[in-house]
């Protein structure tokens, strides 16, 4: 999908660094020399194209409950309804089918590791297939945003 | 054997008004001229709580970026793969370094083995838009990094069922109907 270069300029100026300050959308628009206005209409555009997921936080893992990526071996013929019922679960965040035999990870997240536990034996009871749990133990690089 | 907990945050207390401000501002921070007084009245504290809150949870890096997160494959970053390898605890470290230094890598992490199935424990992963770039960028990262030595499988991914934010919020109950 093709950005506009004002377009651009938003989305790799400010994936990091969000202004703390009442108006951030007013400090950002003086950054860019436009106005606050155009600044939120053109977020809202990214948002409406799919491209912009949230203007939010990305919190460091395992600071707050518990998360893990767990890994699932389904069968083909399985994998939509497996995955549909893994998405229904609010802890999960992040869903993907990958070339593998491991073929369905996801991320889930929760308030404790007791709610952990219990999302996994919940997804695996509805979905009668057993989870493979890798939890984090070092981060050596996270997403930080990337260069358009 | 539980995670061993992430070094970024150590000796940083998080109180119930953080969680509770974080689990305000999941789905993303409202598109409007004072978004934090929005929040502020979701997570029951004033502006000025929620902007203190949030520079503090920054500066002690349990907030890592504040900014705008993107759909990557909205902008034609469909070729991600994830590449992992079972390298002895000794020199993950090493190796480590030698892979991130790469500028194209988004994320790179050691796990938790599950041998036999699983008996890997260092993970990266890179987004491209041309599926070959990407298997030339492996290669450069395993080249680099000395990486040819060690068990290793590349997983692409091929579609994507659900991404959004963290929750921090307590779930909702699940009906009894769909257990």
């Amino acid at each position: 999908m093709d950005l506009t270069t004002l377009e651009k300029d938003l989305v790799n100026g400010w994936q990091k660094g969000f202004p703390l300050v009442a108006r951030p959308y007013a400090r950002i628009a003086d950054a860019l020399g436009i106005s606050e206005e155009r600044v939120l209409e053109i977020l809202a555009g990214l948002e409406a194209r799919g491209i912009l997921s949230r203007v939010g936080a990305i919190v460091a893992p395992n600071t707050l409950g518990a998360s893990s990526l767990v890994a699932m071996r389904v069968a083909r013929d399985q994998l939509d309804e497996v995955a549909a019922i893994v998405s229904s679960e609010p802890g999960v965040n992040h869903n993907y089918e990958r070339e593998d035999n491991f073929n369905l990870w996801f991320v889930v997240t929760a308030p404790d590791a007791d709610g952990l536990d219990a999302t996994l034996a919940r997804i695996e009871a509805r979905t009668g297939h057993a989870t493979l749990r890798l939890p984090l133990q070092k981060a050596y690089h996270i997403d930080l945003g990337f260069a358009l | 054997m539980r995670a061993r907990r992430d070094s970024g945050f150590r000796g940083t207390e998080c109180d119930q008004r953080d969680v509770a401000l974080l689990a305000a501002i999941e789905d993303g921070l409202p598109l409007c001229a004072r978004p934090f007084a929005q929040i502020g009245e979701a997570a029951r504290m004033d502006e000025g709580e929620v902007l203190a809150r949030l520079r503090r949870m920054c500066a002690a890096r349990v907030i890592r970026r504040l900014g705008l997160v993107l759909q990557h494959r909205a902008l034609g970053y469909r070729a991600n793969a994830m590449v992992v390898w079972d390298v002895p605890d000794a020199d993950i470290d090493d190796v480590a370094q030698k892979i991130v230094a790469h500028d194209f890598v988004t994320l790179c992490y050691c796990r938790e083995r599950r041998a036999p199935d699983w008996p890997y424990n260092l993970y990266c992963m890179i987004h491209g838009r041309e599926r070959r770039l990407v298997e030339c960028q492996i290669a450069a990262v395993k080249r680099a990094a000395g990486l040819d030595q060690y068990p290793s499988r590349t997983l692409f991914s091929s579609r994507r069922f659900k991404q959004r934010g963290a929750r921090f919020s307590a779930p909702a109950p699940i009906p009894m109907a769909a257990r």
